[in-house]
């Protein structure tokens, strides 16, 4: 007689069952602490994403090595959200509510992290961008690692005018979010240091554009007046190469009209041929080539965990290094990893960065860094040719910008607020 | 003897060479040695003087020869560990030595670097073990040394333009005029005072025209500002039939009003001319932005038909969907990447030599697919869509594993990088211009294997009726293979000419399927013609909207134009007649 006919049995030997798997996840889940990373590995994206989900992959491995944290072991769990926006809603949604991941490392692109936003918010987890974006946006539950406006293109701007004597500007961009906003507030800059609308040219194209023949020509006649001309290029990674290419071919080279991009790192950089790239600058708050005992030891360990002694490391990777760090300290500090208790613990958190200074949380969830200005070398590194002499608040809410002067991030007591309007004393009630 | 005194108050840097030093000291002592008996003699004025003249020889000699190559050594010095700042000097220091002109010419190239290990600046040449390096100032070859024993001695912006002006100084005397023009060249960017005495001395020695028209140029742009009236007139009546951007800045800013709306230039007669002229180039300057247009709408076209032209075949002739066809052109462009990993010291050949490797290539995954998956399907557009979208997904994920997700880099080879500069306000760029000549070449050559081949007959004969061609004895099933195949490979030989133009990247596919479907349905499904003309019809079409609407606009208006167009008449440009139609 077969044993499981009887009924009573099925039940016992199913709820045996039941509480031995239910048991084995519990002593699982009290075993480790789960990391969300969340970063595209398929898609579009992809080609920038993969790297920062082995530099988590790294990281965490890092601090398993040193112990663990609160006694415990980390665990990644790695989901790809196939550079699909709503998908990355969904995907965070999964780590979250099914993993019961204590925070989230991911994101690159402004839209899908606009995407997941309203999905950490509403489950009360924590993200962690690593990206340079546009700015005004505050949440409670999403830390910003990588640069806002002010720490990225506003001292990029800077740099020309007074270094270079820049005076028309040309900004080119990829025609979404991140480009126009940062072309708001740069085109609003200028023209408070006194450039005359004439004296600007705004140009905007289609993601992954490839024929800039015409977009090229103009540039070069519009640069052809006498007056020392630059390019700002907000231009999306894909879209560079064909650019810069264009760019030498017809002549342009980095000394008569520089171009500074802010998408531009070794990464991609490491994808193109740099013969046409030579002398063209970038801004960041990291750059591969910079000389500190911290940077060295950081470029080895990833050289070493990827297994690939030609691999570059970037700005977001370090923006995620300083992030995962920040989050242990914080961790470590509120003894828990309970959202509410580390958002707490995470401001004011100091973390030393890679370049020699020490990155803080602030307030309103953006961290300090210093900005480098470099120039791309034709091995695909960058010299750094300026940098700030000492590390730039992050800024959420552009002071540029007529509508977001009046309104600051703070998410101490008493304001705890990420767009407060501090004319009218008010929150405005919207998280972001 | 006082000598050592003016030694020291000359200010020679420490550590000089003895060696230098010893004969000078010598020859010092025997002119100053008559002065002290000429002094004994008539008297101590004489004495002063000739102390003084001893005093300036002695300075004129101290700074001649031994000292620059002392200098010459420190400034070697700094360029290798010093600043930015202190590099531009060591440049400087060395452009006034013609000796030092291979050096330069190292480091603007980048292939002067520091060899740690000596602490000394070296010439590097990449070779199978690393780098083998030589003297920078002899040329004597020294050790083969790995990577990281060497250092790049890096430039920024403002050192390139001043080495690029040191080098043109250096060159100006140069024995070949080829060399000597582009010297001149170089200068016109940087012109300064110096550089003008400089070229004016050099005009009269100059026995080429070519350059000399080149410095009159140079001359008469610095004349219009000239203080002398006639001088100024006379540089506008010469100038103003040439075609430069130069011109037009200098004309320009003689017409232009300064912040309290007066004239800057104060003559009214210059001014009148000036706007004249201006008025003419101007003109000219449309007519050849015209030609700049038509020939960006060209090549873009040229990209769009090379891209379309594959599909032509295997969706106009064939009719099948094939949406990795996109794809089959990413497989061509890494094509192009394997050759240059396995030639990179050949880069040209590697180019010419991946043509028929990517039309293999591509040509046989082709056949595989329609052997494998397509000959399934016909007659079943749905699934034959879908099973390829799912193929070009699968080839995606295959490069992403094989290649990595990056993007690759592919080398553009010398000839096909720069432009053809026809004058300053026309030049063609050349990758684009050999695009375009190769996407006539290939065309043609699809062309005649249609008309000419036993392939192509079979090809037409299936394409118009598919039971008759097999009631004659024709394999359908194979020619439908080779077909698929001869499409695919056209694709692959796409994607050579796209790995020059745009990122060689798994997603390097996507970005022209939907472009590729458009080319062929506007130009009429199986035609080929209709393929060429709507390609560069749209690309034109394209090319003029863009200044005005922008990139993103252009390209939304010109799908418009494309469905309102289909609406009209839905077999595109040139619909085919006949019985075939008909099916």
């Amino acid at each position: 007689m077969n044993l499981l006919s009887n009924p009573l049995r099925k039940l016992a030997l199913g709820a045996a069952l039941s509480s031995l798997l239910l048991g084995a996840s519990t002593a699982r889940a009290e075993d480790t602490i789960k990391v969300g990373v969340l970063h595209s590995l398929s898609g579009t994206m992809a080609i920038s994403e993969t790297t920062l989900k082995d530099t988590m992959l790294m990281l965490i491995d890092e601090q398993n090595k040193k112990g663990g944290l609160l006694g415990k072991k980390l665990e990644a769990v790695v989901v790809d959200p196939a550079s699909n926006w709503p998908l990355f809603a969904e995907k965070a949604r999964e780590l979250i509510t099914k993993d019961k991941v204590a925070s989230i490392f991911g994101c690159w692109t402004s839209v899908s992290r606009k995407s997941v936003l309203p999905v950490i918010e509403e489950l009360n987890s924590i993200l962690f961008y690593p990206v340079q974006y546009e700015g005004e946006e505050s949440s409670k539950n999403v830390f910003y690692t990588g640069a806002a406006p002010n720490q990225q293109a506003i001292p990029a701007v800077d740099y020309l005018m007074n270094d270079l004597k820049v005076q028309r500007w040309v900004l080119a961009g990829t025609d979404y979010v991140y480009p126009r906003t940062t072309n708001k507030i740069l085109e609003a800059y200028l023209k408070s240091k006194g450039v005359k609308p004439a004296d600007i040219m705004i140009n905007y194209t289609p993601f992954g554009h490839s024929d800039w023949q015409s977009i090229v020509a103009d540039i070069k006649k519009f640069g052809s007046t006498g007056k020392k001309t630059a390019v700002v290029s907000t231009i999306n990674g894909d879209a560079n190469i064909p650019f810069y290419k264009e760019l030498g071919n017809q002549g342009i080279s980095a000394e008569k009209i520089p171009v500074i991009a802010f998408s531009v790192g070794e990464e991609e950089l490491s994808g193109m041929d740099t013969k046409p790239l030579v002398g063209h600058l970038a801004a960041w708050n990291y750059f591969m080539s910079v000389d500190t005992t911290k940077n060295a030891a950081f470029i080895q360990q990833w050289k070493d965990y990827i297994k690939n002694p030609k691999r570059v490391t970037n700005d977001p990777m370090e923006a995620h290094y300083i992030g995962f760090n920040m989050w242990v300290k914080a961790v470590e500090k509120a003894g828990t990893t309970d959202s509410d208790a580390v958002q707490k613990a995470l401001i004011g958190v100091e973390y030393p960065n890679l370049t020699g200074g020490m990155s803080k949380m602030l307030p309103n969830h953006h961290i300090s860094k210093p900005v480098l200005i470099g120039e791309i070398q034709d091995d695909g590194q960058f010299v750094t040719v300026w940098q700030t002499n000492k590390l730039v608040d992050g800024d959420a809410w552009s002071d540029f910008l007529p509508d977001s002067k009046p309104i600051i991030a703070d998410w101490t007591a008493p304001i705890s607020c990420g767009n407060y309007n501090t004319k009218t004393k008010k929150c405005s009630g919207q998280n972001y | 003897m006082r000598i050592p005194r003016f030694r020291t108050r000359l200010k020679t840097p420490p550590g000089s060479h003895p060696a230098y030093r010893s004969p000078k000291d010598s020859f010092l002592s025997m002119m100053t040695t008559p002065s002290t008996q000429a002094g004994s003699i008539v008297g101590g004025v004489f004495k002063q003087l000739l102390k003084f003249v001893a005093c300036l020889l002695a300075l004129i000699l101290l700074v001649a020869r031994p000292v620059l190559a002392q200098d010459a050594g420190s400034a070697l010095q700094q360029l290798r560990t010093g600043s930015m700042a202190e590099r531009e000097q060591a440049i400087e220091t060395l452009g006034s030595d013609s000796n030092n002109l291979k050096l330069l010419q190292a480091l603007q190239d980048g292939k002067l670097f520091d060899f740690k290990a000596e602490g000394k600046l070296v010439l590097a040449q990449e070779s199978a073990a690393g780098y083998q390096l030589s003297d920078p100032l002899s040329g004597a070859a020294l050790a083969e040394v790995e990577r990281s024993a060497v250092g790049k001695i890096n430039l920024n912006n403002k050192l390139r333009g001043v080495l690029r002006k040191t080098i043109a100084l250096l060159q100006l005397n140069d024995a070949d005029p080829a060399i000597r023009l582009i010297a001149v060249q170089a200068l016109a960017n940087e012109i300064d005072d110096k550089a003008v005495i400089l070229l004016r001395d050099h005009l009269a020695n100059e026995t080429d025209a070519d350059i000399k028209t080149a410095i009159n140029k140079m001359l008469l742009l610095q004349d219009i500002n000239s203080p002398e009236k006639d001088q100024r007139i006379a540089a506008i009546a010469a100038l103003k039939d040439l075609d430069s951007q130069d011109v037009v800045n200098k004309l320009q800013a003689l017409i232009d009003k300064d912040g309290d709306g007066n004239f800057l230039e104060a003559d009214s007669d210059v001014r009148n001319l000036a706007e004249a002229a201006l008025i003419k180039i101007r003109e000219r300057m449309q007519a050849y932005a015209a030609a700049e247009t038509v020939f960006f709408g060209l090549s873009l076209g040229a990209v769009l038909v090379l891209s379309a032209i594959g599909l032509a075949i295997t969706f106009g002739v064939m009719g099948v969907i094939n949406m990795a066809h996109g794809e089959l052109m990413m497989l061509g462009a890494y094509t192009t990447y394997v050759m240059q990993q396995i030639m990179p010291n050949y880069l040209g050949t590697a180019l010419i030599l991946s043509i028929p490797m990517a039309f293999l290539v591509a040509a046989l995954v082709g056949i595989a697919i329609e052997r494998g998956i397509i000959r399934f399907l016909y007659g079943r557009p749905l699934e034959t869509l879908l099973a390829t979208f799912g193929v070009s997904l699968f080839l995606q994920q295959a490069v992403r594993s094989i290649f990595s997700p990056l993007n690759r880099s592919v080398s553009t080879p010398e000839w096909m990088s720069g432009s053809w500069q026809i004058n300053d306000f026309l030049s063609l760029t050349w990758n684009r211009f050999y695009i375009l000549i190769f996407c006539l070449l290939v065309f043609t050559a699809l062309l005649q294997i249609l008309k000419r081949t036993k392939l192509g007959l079979e090809v037409r004969a299936v394409a118009q009726n598919r039971g008759m061609a097999r009631a004659m004895g024709i394999p359908t099933a194979r020619v439908d293979a080779m077909t698929f195949g001869l499409g695919s490979g056209i694709a692959g030989v796409a994607g050579v000419a796209l790995s020059q133009i745009t990122n060689v990247g798994p997603n390097l596919g996507q970005a022209y399927i939907v472009d590729s479907f458009m080319v062929v349905v506007f130009g009429g499904v199986g035609n080929l013609f209709g393929t060429l003309v709507a390609g560069f019809s749209l690309g034109i079409a394209n090319k003029v909207l863009e200044p005005y609407a922008g990139a993103v606009l252009a390209k939304i208006l010109v799908l418009v134009f494309i469905i309102l167009f289909i609406q009209k008449k839905p077999r595109g440009l040139f619909p085919q007649k006949g019985r075939a139609a008909e099916s």
